[in-house]
C-alpha cells in the first residue's frame, strides 16, 4: 500500500431494493443499466473506484442523484456499501469492528453537513466541545481546544450564543469548527456551502482555502456546483447516475473531457483561468525564444502578451529548463476550445 | 341513461348493493314474503351453545374467555409463588409509597415530623415565578389565578381536593411519561418491537376509560392507587407515540453528526438524539398531563379521592351550582396544567451572560420567594392556613341562576328536545337498529375493497365480526347511532363554523383559541350544561357529545381551508371567480381531504363521550359498562371496551385511506 493513498475505495457499489446483495452477485458484480432497471433496484453507486492522497483537495462533483454524498458516506463507512473495499490508511473499514471504527471516527475523521446539523440545543461553545466531550475529555481542557477553534474560524465573541441565533454563514463556521476540533486527519466536507447565498458562499470558499493553507488536511468536498470545483479542487471525480465518469485535475477534465457530459459540464467554464502554459503549450518546440513564460501561468494573465507580440515564448519548469513553447495558435487554440474539433 | 352507467361503472351497486339488499326486504317490505325466507340470523347475531344454552347473546363467548383467563391470573401462582394479581398489587404499594410523598407534601403534611402541608402561600408564588420563567408575565397571571381562585373559594374544601388530584397527577405523569419514553425508544431500535407495539397503542387508544378502571379495580382495589395506576395506563400512549414521531424525524444528518463525532450508541441517544427530539417529546409530557387529569376525575367511579369524586356525587344529587363551583376549578387546573406544559415544550434555552444572578435570574428569584414566603408563615398564621372565614362560595347564586335559567327556558328547551327526538333521533335510532350485520360487515368490506386494499377490507371486516359474535351487536348499534347523530350535527355547525373562521386571520385566530381551551377540558365537565339544559335524555347525551367533539370539526376544517396553497386561490381570482365560486370549487374541494380527517377525529371524540354519557342513562355499551363496573365483570368490560375500540378503528382505518388517497390524488402527499 502507498502511504501517500489515505482512502482507497475499490469497486464500490450501492444498490436499494429487495436483497441486493444476491441481486449483485447472481450479475457477477457488474449488473447493466438494464439489468438493474428491470428488476427495480435504484443504483445509488456503481463500481466506484477511487483513491483520496494525503493532502489533497478532491471535490466530488455531480448533479443531485448522482451518488456524491452516498460514495463519501461509504468513505466514512455511514452507509455500509452493498459490495467493494474501503481502505483507510491501509485499514479494512468494511471489516472494523464498531468499537475500531468509533474510535477512527473520534480521532481521525471530520465532517462538515450541508444544513449544519448542529445540535439546536447547546450553545456554539458546546456544539464544537461536542466530538471531544463524547472522547470523555474533561470539560476544562476540552473547552480551551473549543475556544481555540472557534477563534480559527472568526467566531469569537459568540461561545455562548444558540445555533439559532447565528446566520447561516456562521452556523456553518460553528460546524467547520466543530469537525476540526478533534485535529482530524481528513475532513469531510457535504456540500457545505450549498445552502448559503452566493455572496456568502464565496466568502465562506476564501475561509475554506484560508483554512486548508494553515491546516494541510487531506479533504474529500462534495458539491453540485462545477465554479466551486474548479476554485478550490486539486482533482475533479465527476460522477453520473453512480458512475465515477472522470477523475482529473480541472486542467485535464477541461482540456481532455472523457465523455460529452462531462465536456457539456466544462463548457461554460471560463477556460483562459483556468488553463495554464503547460496545458497549451507546444511541446514539441523546446527551442528557446527570448521571451519565456512560467509553466503554471494561467493563459489569462499571458494571453494578452503573447497575442501582441511577434515571436514565440518558450516554457520553462522550475529549473528554467525549456518543455515547450507559446505561440498565438496555442492561445488562440487554447481560448476558442471549438475550432480544435474542426 | 348515462348517469345510470356510471353508478354502475364506480361499484356503487356492488358496495351497497348487499347492504341494501337486506335492509330493504327488512324494512320496507315485512310482510313481503321473500322476508320471511330471509332468515332471521341474518339480521340479529344467533345466539350459541358455546358458552352454555342461552346464557351470551352472541355466538363466541369471548367475554367467559376473557373472564377464565383473568380468574387464571388471579389464581394461578407463577413459579408457585406469587400470582399475578400478587404481582400488581406489589406494584401498586410501590405507587402508594410515592404517593404518600406527594400527598404529605401537598394536603396531609408530615404528622410524624410535626409538618404540615406546603401552605398555600408557597404554592401560588412558585407557580407565578415559573409562569415568568416559562412564557412571560401572561402565563403567571394564569396560574396566579387559577390557584387564587381554589383557595378563595375554598368554602366546601375545594383546595383540598385539588391538592388531592394534583398529587395524583404528579405521581402518575412523571410515571406515564417515563414508560411511555422507554417504549418509544424501544420501538424505534427495535423494529420487531414496534410492529409488534404500534397496534397496541392504537387499541389502548381508543379503548374507553372505563375498561381499564373496571380490569384496575381487579388486579389492583379501589381507591388512590388504583386510580393512579389506570391513570399510567391511560395516559402512556400518546407519550409513547410522540416519542416514536419525534426520533424518527430526527434530521439524518443530526445523527450523522453524532456517528461522525464518534458517539457510543448510549451517547447518541442521550446526547444527540433525545435532545434533538426534545420539542416532540416534551409535547407528548403535555399530552400526558392533560390524559392524567381527564382520567384522575374519571377515576373517582372507582373511588379516586379528589376534585372528580366531589364532581361526581354532586352531579348525581342534581346539585348543579355546587358542581359548577367544582367545575370551574376542573377547567381552570386544566387550562393552567396545558399551559405550563405546553409553554415548557417550546421553551428554547436562552442566552444570558454576566455574573451569577444575571445568569441565573429565576433562580434567585424562587430563593428569595422561599426565604420571603418563610417568613411570612412564620409571622403570621393567615399565610399558613387560608381561614375559613375568608373563603366564599357562590353556589346557593349559581344553583338560584341555574335554575331560574332552566325554567325560563325549559318550554323552549322542552320542545326542541322533544323535536329532536320525535324527528330526528328516534327514526335514526330504527334505522340503525334494523341494519342486518351480515349487511354491515359486506358493506365495510366493500368500502374497503373499494379503496383498494384487500388487507384493509378483511381487517375492518374482522373488527365488525367480533363486535356482532361478542354479543352486544344490538347494544352497539345504539352506540353507532349516537355517535353517527352527532358527527352529523357536528358536521352541521363544525363545518360552517370552520368556513366563517377560515376567512379572517382575526377570527381564525379567535376561533382556534376557542378551540384549544375546550380541548383541555376534561371530558366529563360536559355533562354539566348537558344535565342542566336538557335533563337526562338522549338529547342532553347528544348535547354533551356535540360541544366536546366538534372542536375537531372546526379545527381541521379551518386547517383544510387555510392550507389550500396562496397560489391557487390568486390564480382563481384572476380568472374571475366570485367570493362564493372560490369557496365551492376551489377551497372546499381541496380541504376536504382534512375535513375527513376532521370527521374522523370528530367520530373517535364522540365514540370516548358516548361511554361517558351513559353516566346519564343511555341505553348502548356505555350502560352495560357501567354495570360491568359496579359488578366488577372484567371480561365483560373489556369485551365491551374492544367493541367500541373497534368501532372506532373501523372508521378510522376507511376515513384515514379515504383521505389519503384524496390527498395523493390531489398531489398533497406522495
Amino acid at each position: 500500500m502507498d502511504d501517500q493513498i489515505k482512502i482507497s475505495c475499490s469497486n464500490i457499489w450501492k444498490l436499494y431494493g429487495e436483497n441486493p446483495e444476491k441481486f449483485l452477485k447472481e450479475n457477477n458484480n457488474n449488473p447493466s443499466t438494464e439489468q438493474l432497471k428491470s428488476n427495480k433496484y435504484i443504483p445509488a453507486v456503481r463500481d466506484a473506484s477511487i483513491d483520496v492522497k494525503t493532502g489533497e483537495i478532491l471535490v466530488i462533483m455531480g448533479l443531485s442523484g448522482s451518488g456524491k454524498s452516498t460514495l463519501l458516506r461509504c468513505m466514512s463507512k455511514l452507509i455500509q456499501p452493498t459490495d467493494g473495499q474501503v481502505f483507510f490508511e491501509g485499514k479494512d473499514l468494511l471489516k472494523a469492528s464498531d468499537k475500531e471504527l468509533i474510535e477512527i471516527r473520534r480521532h481521525k475523521m471530520g465532517m462538515v453537513f450541508q444544513h449544519f446539523a448542529l445540535l439546536p440545543h447547546r450553545t456554539v461553545l458546546q456544539n464544537v466541545a461536542f466530538p471531544l466531550e463524547v472522547q470523555g475529555i474533561e470539560p476544562i481542557k476540552r473547552e480551551d481546544r473549543a475556544k481555540e477553534v472557534i477563534k480559527l474560524v472568526g467566531l469569537e465573541g459568540r461561545e455562548k450564543y444558540y445555533p439559532r441565533e447565528l446566520s447561516g454563514g456562521q452556523q456553518q463556521r460553528v460546524g467547520l469548527a466543530r469537525s476540526l476540533a478533534v485535529e482530524p486527519d481528513v475532513w469531510f466536507l457535504d456540500e457545505p456551502f450549498s445552502a448559503l447565498d452566493p455572496l456568502i458562499r464565496k466568502e465562506m470558499q476564501n475561509e475554506f482555502l484560508r483554512l486548508q493553507n494553515m491546516l494541510k488536511k487531506t479533504i474529500v468536498f462534495i458539491t453540485h456546483d462545477f465554479d466551486e470545483a474548479i476554485r478550490l479542487a486539486d482533482r475533479i471525480a465527476i460522477m453520473y447516475e453512480g458512475l465515477i465518469v472522470q477523475v482529473g485535475t480541472p486542467e485535464e477534465l477541461i482540456t481532455k473531457p472523457a465523455t460529452d457530459y462531462v465536456a457539456e459540464f466544462t463548457k461554460d467554464i471560463p477556460r483562459s483561468k483556468l488553463l495554464n502554459a503547460e496545458s497549451v503549450m507546444n511541446n514539441k518546440d523546446k527551442k528557446l525564444y527570448d521571451n519565456t513564460v512560467n509553466y503554471k501561468e494561467k493563459i489569462e494573465k499571458i494571453a494578452s502578451k503573447v497575442l501582441k507580440s511577434e515571436g514565440s515564448y518558450s516554457v520553462i519548469d522550475e529549473n528554467k529548463k525549456v518543455i515547450g513553447s507559446l505561440s498565438k495558435k496555442e492561445i488562440i487554440k487554447a481560448l476558442f476550445a471549438e475550432d480544435k474539433n474542426e | 341513461m348515462n348517469k345510470i352507467k356510471t353508478i354502475f361503472k364506480g361499484k356503487f351497486l356492488f358496495i351497497f348493493g348487499p347492504f341494501f339488499l337486506l335492509w330493504l326486504l327488512r324494512y320496507i317490505v315485512p310482510n313481503y314474503t321473500i322476508s320471511s325466507k330471509t332468515p332471521h340470523w341474518a339480521y340479529i347475531p344467533p345466539k350459541s351453545c358455546l358458552g352454555g344454552c342461552g346464557s351470551i347473546d352472541g355466538f363466541i363467548p369471548f367475554v367467559d374467555w376473557t373472564n377464565a383467563l383473568i380468574q387464571f391470573l388471579r389464581k394461578y401462582e407463577i413459579f408457585g409463588l406469587f400470582t399475578f394479581r400478587d404481582f400488581t398489587r406489589g406494584i401498586a404499594n410501590y405507587v402508594d409509597k410515592f404517593l404518600d410523598f406527594t400527598e404529605a407534601v401537598l394536603h396531609k403534611g408530615f404528622p410524624s415530623y410535626e409538618i404540615g402541608p406546603l401552605p398555600w402561600i408557597f404554592i401560588i408564588t412558585l407557580t407565578v415565578i415559573l409562569g415568568f420563567y416559562l412564557r412571560g408575565w401572561r402565563l403567571a397571571l394564569l396560574g396566579g389565578t387559577c390557584f387564587a381562585y381554589l383557595i378563595l373559594f375554598s368554602k366546601r374544601g375545594i383546595w383540598e381536593l385539588s391538592m388531592k388530584s394534583l398529587a395524583a397527577i404528579s405521581v402518575s405523569a412523571p410515571l406515564a411519561a417515563l414508560i411511555g419514553l422507554c417504549l418509544g425508544i424501544l420501538a424505534v431500535k427495535r423494529k420487531k418491537f414496534a410492529n409488534f407495539l404500534w397496534p397496541m397503542l392504537n387499541i389502548l387508544q381508543s379503548l374507553p376509560h372505563f375498561s381499564y378502571l373496571i380490569l384496575v379495580v381487579i388486579f389492583v382495589g379501589i381507591g388512590t392507587k388504583a386510580g393512579v395506576i389506570a391513570t399510567v395506563i391511560f395516559a402512556f400512549p400518546p407519550m409513547a407515540r410522540l416519542t416514536i414521531l419525534g426520533l424518527q424525524n430526527i434530521s439524518q444528518e443530526i445523527k450523522e453528526a453524532g456517528v461522525m463525532a464518534g458517539c457510543t450508541k448510549w451517547q447518541m441517544l442521550f446526547k444527540v438524539e433525545i435532545p434533538a427530539a426534545r420539542s416532540p417529546i416534551m409535547l407528548g409530557i403535555n399530552q400526558v398531563i392533560m390524559q392524567c387529569l381527564a382520567m384522575i376525575v374519571i377515576a373517582a367511579f372507582i373511588g379516586q379521592p379528589g376534585l372528580g369524586h366531589d364532581l361526581l356525587i354532586r352531579l348525581q344529587g342534581l346539585r348543579l351550582g355546587e358542581a359548577f363551583e367544582i367545575g370551574v376549578a376542573v377547567v381552570l387546573i386544566a387550562i393552567t396544567l396545558d399551559r405550563y406544559s405546553q409553554a415548557l415544550a417550546l421553551k428554547e434555552p436562552e442566552r444570558r451572560e454576566g455574573n451569577f444572578v444575571k445568569r441565573n435570574p429565576y433562580l434567585c428569584a424562587t430563593f428569595f420567594a422561599i426565604i420571603i414566603c418563610s417568613i411570612l408563615v412564620f409571622l403570621f398564621p393567615f399565610f399558613n392556613e387560608y381561614p375559613k372565614e375568608l373563603t366564599v362560595s357562590a353556589s346557593v347564586y349559581l344553583d338560584n341562576a341555574i335554575k331560574s335559567f332552566t325554567r325560563s327556558l325549559f318550554v323552549p328547551l322542552g320542545i326542541f328536545r322533544d323535536w329532536m327526538l320525535i324527528y330526528f333521533l328516534m327514526p335514526l335510532k330504527a334505522v340503525f337498529q334494523s341494519m342486518p350485520w351480515t349487511g354491515v360487515i359486506l358493506f365495510v368490506g366493500a368500502i374497503g375493497w373499494k379503496l383498494g386494499k384487500m388487507r384493509l377490507a378483511l381487517t375492518v371486516m374482522l373488527f365488525v365480526f367480533f363486535i356482532a359474535s361478542s354479543g352486544y351487536w344490538v347494544r352497539a348499534m345504539i352506540t353507532l347511532y349516537m355517535v353517527f347523530a352527532s358527527l352529523v350535527i357536528c358536521a352541521l355547525i363544525g363545518i360552517p363554523l370552520g368556513i366563517w373562521a377560515s376567512k379572517k386571520e382575526s377570527r381564525t385566530k379567535l376561533v382556534l383559541n376557542i378551540c384549544d381551551i375546550f380541548q383541555t377540558f376534561p371530558s366529563f365537565i360536559y355533562l354539566l350544561p348537558a344535565i342542566m339544559l336538557f335533563q337526562i335524555s338522549d338529547v342532553s347525551a347528544i348535547f354533551a357529545i356535540v360541544i366536546y367533539s366538534s372542536i375537531p370539526m372546526i379545527r381541521y376544517t379551518v386547517f383544510g381551508l387555510r392550507n389550500v396553497p396562496q397560489q391557487i386561490i390568486e390564480a382563481s381570482i384572476t380568472s374571475g371567480c366570485t367570493e362564493r365560486q372560490l369557496l365551492w370549487k376551489v377551497k372546499m374541494p381541496l380541504a376536504f381531504p382534512e375535513i375527513i380527517l376532521g370527521a374522523n377525529q370528530t367520530l373517535m371524540f364522540a365514540l370516548f363521550m358516548v361511554m361517558i354519557a351513559g353516566f346519564i342513562g343511555t341505553v348502548d355499551l356505555s350502560q352495560e359498562i357501567f354495570r360491568a363496573l359496579s359488578f366488577s365483570d372484567g371480561g365483560k368490560g373489556l369485551i365491551i371496551g374492544l367493541c367500541v375500540a373497534f368501532i372506532g378503528l373501523t372508521a378510522d382505518r376507511l376515513l384515514v385511506e379515504w383521505s389519503n388517497q384524496m390527498k395523493k390524488k390531489l398531489g398533497f402527499i406522495n
